[in-house]
């Protein structure tokens, strides 16, 4: 938070600079995490959540990170997200350190009840976010009509949350998200409020969505068949305090599918060895029970 | 709108009116042709009333001047306590320079700050006004600073995470979200605002209902107090029919809402 500049990454990198940069140096990685710990203080409490967190996401890539709960996940998220700083590290959004949430960058929260307002219908609670600078006026309704469509909420506009079931009220939080028109898409377990059947839509139409746009996702969530099969990349987190056990990459074909690709033989292999990592870290949680935990 | 029978249209009526009816017509027989010195038939007391109120100057020259004190007087203490609100709630610095003030001065009764404002300002509408917004700011300011406060956790963060203009957070998150709980505010400030405007022309107005109500009890004009006070009735009933007709339509989300999910 003190100094944004003095870490020096290369060189404050404007908009105009990245995209030389990039075309000369080949890559560069839109969100990259180094060393980020943080360490939540009460009184004379304090608790180490995440210790030297560190793994990369590339322009569009879908990376989930799982781990069990009160891993941290939801704090290391926050970390990218700039709504809270790391103790230790930094994070870098687009070769910017995060100080602040970044423009370019939108969360969809778990719960859609306490994220979308209730006094706003749909329409207006997409549009809020949309500042003058970026979004002129006039584009507006456009933005907002095609960001309905591609959740598939077609002339749900003019209604209000509360009138929508839960699955169809997180597909209207993740509208808002994408007419934000974000470069990096951070979702903390999304689906986790949402019955089975509506979560398996959810998964598909973000899958569906993400690749259609070549959108980057970091996608947060504790279930590991939902992290598997979404993922080009699995990063499992754990140990007290957090770190990253494994990075896994997921070489299934990129056109997932709830029967033939939960069917693979590839897909059970990646998802024991996940599911192995964590309950590891479950036990390692379970041993060091005089840690306060996330 | 479940299994419980929705009352509407002439049901409705019936069912609300027979009670003051009732009431209206017991008054009327009993106290016809009463000699009894503080109970003047009802009759009589709507013939003054009529005559003075209505056909006469009475409604120029006290009744609109203690409805614009009333208007001014909760108009200001809406507008500052709100805006006060606002300010106070948002800001832990500011509260903190101010809570032990406002605490004091929300437990002083009021009507005990009469003598001093009397002296200070001396009779007249400056004096009512002042006493109203003295009086009935806390409810508004306090309920306001605390519905402020009560904006979820998450909510804050999606509102961070998007960047929300200060204006924009004000206008679309803190207001909204406060509504329920400013408009309780402003109910309990709306009778303490006509309880005010009563007390304050009784001691200190030349002219308004609560001087007239005064004067003539110590004038003996017994006819004419009844007929003030059932106006004072009548005009607190109406201010808030009025204030409850802008409160559901100010919060016809919630009321909605509350329909639609059946919750609190």
């Amino acid at each position: 938070m003190a100094d944004p500049d003095a870490a020096g990454d290369g060189g404050v990198v404007t908009d105009k600079t990245r995209t030389k940069a990039d075309g000369i140096m080949g890559e560069q990685h839109i969100l990259d995490l180094q060393n980020v710990g943080k360490t939540y203080s009460t009184g004379a409490v304090s608790a180490r959540i995440l210790d030297g967190v560190e793994f990369t996401v590339d322009r569009g890539e879908f990376v989930c990170v799982v781990g069990p709960s009160g891993a941290g996940k939801t704090t290391l998220l926050k970390c990218i997200a700039g709504l809270t700083s790391p103790t230790t590290g930094r994070t870098l959004f687009e070769g910017e350190e995060v100080t602040e949430p970044p423009a370019k960058l939108a969360v969809i929260f778990q719960d859609y009840s306490r994220s979308l307002l209730p006094w706003l219908t749909v329409a207006k609670n997409i549009e809020l976010p949309l500042q003058k600078a970026r979004f002129p006026a006039k584009e507006r309704p456009d933005i907002i009509t095609e960001a309905l469509s591609n959740v598939g909420l077609e002339g749900k506009g003019s209604v209000y949350p509360w009138e929508m079931s839960g699955g169809m009220q997180q597909r209207a939080a993740i509208a808002r998200g994408l007419a934000y028109q974000p470069d990096v898409l951070l979702m903390d377990e999304p689906f986790a409020a949402v019955d089975a059947q509506t979560r398996i839509d959810l998964e598909d139409l973000v899958l569906g969505m993400s690749r259609r746009l070549g959108m980057t996702v970091l996608f947060v969530t504790h279930d590991i068949d939902e992290a598997v099969y979404m993922a080009h990349r699995v990063v499992v987190l754990s140990g007290t305090p957090a770190k990253v056990a494994r990075d896994i990459p997921v070489d299934l074909p990129d056109e997932r599918d709830q029967v033939t690709t939960k069917n693979l033989p590839r897909y059970g292999k990646l998802r024991a060895e996940v599911f192995g990592l964590i309950q590891e870290a479950k036990h390692a949680v379970t041993r060091d029970i005089g840690m306060v935990r996330a | 709108m479940t299994a419980k029978t929705t009352l509407r249209g002439w049901r409705l009526v019936l069912l609300r009116a027979w009670l003051p009816v009732t009431l209206v017509v017991l008054w009327w027989t009993l106290s016809a042709g009463s000699e009894a010195l503080y109970f003047p038939p009802l009759q009589e007391i709507l013939t003054t009333l009529v005559d003075e109120w209505i056909l006469g100057p009475r409604w120029r020259d006290d009744l609109l001047p203690s409805l614009a004190n009333f208007t001014i007087g909760f108009g200001v203490s809406v507008l500052l306590g709100t805006a006060l609100g606002v300010l106070l709630g948002m800001s832990p610095v500011v509260r903190a320079l101010f809570a032990p003030v406002l605490t004091f001065f929300r437990s002083l009764p009021s009507p005990a700050l009469i003598p001093i404002v009397l002296g200070i300002l001396g009779i007249g509408a400056g004096m009512n006004i002042s006493l109203i917004v003295l009086g009935a700011i806390w409810p508004i300011l306090l309920n306001t600073i605390d519905g402020v406060r009560s904006v979820d956790t998450q909510l804050r963060e999606m509102v961070r995470s998007y960047r929300l203009t200060r204006r924009q957070v004000i206008t679309y998150v803190i207001l909204p979200n406060a509504g329920p709980q400013i408009f309780a505010g402003y109910r309990i400030s709306l009778q303490i605002a006509i309880i005010l405007i009563v007390v304050s022309e009784m001691v200190g107005a030349t002219h308004g209902l609560g001087y007239y109500v005064l004067e003539s009890q110590q004038l003996f004009m017994v006819t004419q107090t009844w007929v003030g006070t059932i106006l004072l009735g009548i005009i607190g009933y109406l201010l808030t029919l009025i204030f409850l007709r802008i409160e559901r339509r100010v919060l016809r989300w919630q009321i909605r809402m509350r329909q639609a999910t059946g919750a609190s």
